[in-house]
């Protein structure tokens, strides 16, 4: 059966807290933090991007794997930060990693699911035998407007998920999506800050889409919230995938492992595929995992994970998400706008 | 708009993606950059394509406080000597580091980052850095 044969995250290592963002714009930090259950976020160094995040990320994953990287049949990059408009980043990524030119390779764009879109693609072409290994990668160096309510949230990150059969870490039983157009966070082409519909983004767009898939899913599975031990929601805040919980009646215990929001902030095509992985570090063989991605324009991945025994001989041999969330040096927001180029005069 | 420089960054790579160069069959002396004969074996020489493992230490290095325009946002920076695990010692920036904290003999391994970008509409150049390596298991 198809599943996770091998995974690899990677989070860069400077981190601002949300009450330095608050202190700037003079808003009250210690009560934006608790209210948003965000504490601090990630924030890339000058020279990281897109595709040195999914080079790190992708490096894991094989290494984890234990594959030869000769056998990826398939790459494909979720970002909404590719660094080139035209110039697919999953070639950089192919390339660094030591795969075989005869491969197929495209970058996907879905907001925040891009990365579990592809986690998708990759199922259906190991399912058909089309591909061996198929690399599923969700990243992306996400900014907010400065001053933007996005700015508190916005972070960087990557994950890798390598798809195949054999001997899997996780099985995916099954997967399902719901999708709809709602313009509820955009941007065009050439602005340098995404647009969102402020109030908008709860109700009829995260609740809706994150809720109706996960549904579908009990549905599809004819399970209920019982018949899991983990459940992971796509995280644009620590508020949200708790509120989410709250009406599907998942407890919090089941939840909060994967609230990685909270240290990192919002990794956007990696953040649900971020708390799937921490969950991957530490759960028991036989565990089941809900995953429900959300992608702003908008629509939802579900899928219903089994850790398998395998993990267990795989586990250490690459770092952590706890371990990147430790490795951290914390920026004022001089050096923040600095790194992220928000001082536009210095090019 | 046409650009110069492409193809010499394009031939470049292989070895600055993954840190690759060549290993001489007959004296076993590695090499970085590649070389295209073994200076200690020259006609005898024969050389093989080796992928470093891109593991190291500090040899020496300087902290660079006065940079060209392009690096003024990563100012200050370290750039080291850095000796691999093989043998040869090659010069790359050190990251993820505060810069009173490096020392000759730091265990640091290669990562993958932005080297530089020609421009806003140019290409963007990507390869190897180091930084020092975490106290974790999977690191090295
Ligand atoms: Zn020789």
């Amino acid at each position: 059966m198809v599943g996770i044969i091998g995974y690899g995250v990677y989070i860069p290592r400077y981190r601002i807290k949300t009450e330095e963002i608050a202190r700037v714009w003079g808003e009250p930090g210690e009560k934006l933090a608790k209210g948003l259950g965000v504490f601090e976020k990630s924030v890339p160094g000058p020279d990281e991007d897109v595709a040195t995040i999914s080079v790190e990320a992708a490096r894991n994953a094989v290494k984890y794997a234990r594959i030869d990287p000769k056998d990826i049949g398939a790459i494909y990059v979720g970002s909404e930060s590719h660094p080139y408009a035209v110039k697919p980043t999953g070639t950089i990524v192919a390339e660094a990693i030591e795969c075989t030119s005869e491969m197929t390779c495209a970058d996907f764009e879905f907001a925040c699911k891009a990365g579990t879109a592809a986690i998708q693609t990759c199922m259906g072409l190991v399912s058909s035998d089309m591909i061996k290994i198929g690399l599923a990668i969700g990243s992306d160096t996400a900014q907010g407007r400065p001053g933007d309510a996005l700015e508190y949230s916005a972070a960087a990150g990557g994950v890798a998920i390598l798809v195949g059969k054999g001997k899997p870490v996780a099985t995916i039983e099954t997967t399902v999506s719901f999708t709809t157009d709602t313009p509820d966070f955009w941007r065009r082409e050439g602005e340098d800050f995404p647009s969102h519909g402020a109030r908008f983004t709860g109700e009829p767009a995260y609740f809706r889409h994150v809720g109706a898939a996960a549904n579908l899913l009990f549905r599809k599975t004819g399970t209920t919230v019982d018949d899991w031990d983990y459940f992971v929601f796509h995280m644009p805040n620590g508020k949200f995938p708790l509120a989410m919980g709250r009406q599907l009646k998942v407890p919090n215990e089941k939840l909060e492992d994967s609230l990685v929001v909270r240290q990192i902030g919002n990794t956007y095509s990696g953040s649900a595929m971020m708390g799937l992985a921490r969950i991957l570090d530490i759960a028991e063989p036989g565990s089941k995992i809900f995953m429900v991605s959300y992608g702003s324009g908008a629509g939802s991945d579900a899928f219903a994970i089994t850790v398998e025994d395998e993990i267990t001989k795989h586990r250490g041999e690459v770092p952590t998400v706890d371990d990147y969330i430790a490795r951290k040096t914390y920026v004022e927001y001089a050096t923040y706008a600095k790194y992220r180029r928000k001082i536009k005069a210095l090019g | 708009m046409a650009e110069k420089g492409v193809a010499g960054v394009w031939r470049k790579i292989r070895a600055i993606y993954n840190i690759q160069g060549n290993q001489c069959k007959t004296c076993g002396n590695y090499y970085f950059p590649p070389r295209l004969v073994c200076p200690t074996c020259r006609r005898k020489g024969q050389l093989e394509i080796h992928k470093f493992k891109g593991l190291g230490k500090i040899y020496s290095f300087a902290i660079v406080r006065q940079a060209p325009d392009h690096f003024k946002r990563q100012m200050p920076y370290v750039i080291a000597q850095v000796e691999l695990d093989e043998g040869p010692r090659l010069t790359a920036q050190i990251v993820n580091v505060d810069v009173d904290k490096v020392e000759i003999g730091m265990r640091v391994r290669a990562c993958f980052r932005k080297i530089s970008e020609q421009g806003h509409e140019g290409i963007i150049v990507y390869g190897y850095k180091f930084e020092p390596t975490m106290e974790v298991t999977g690191h090295d």
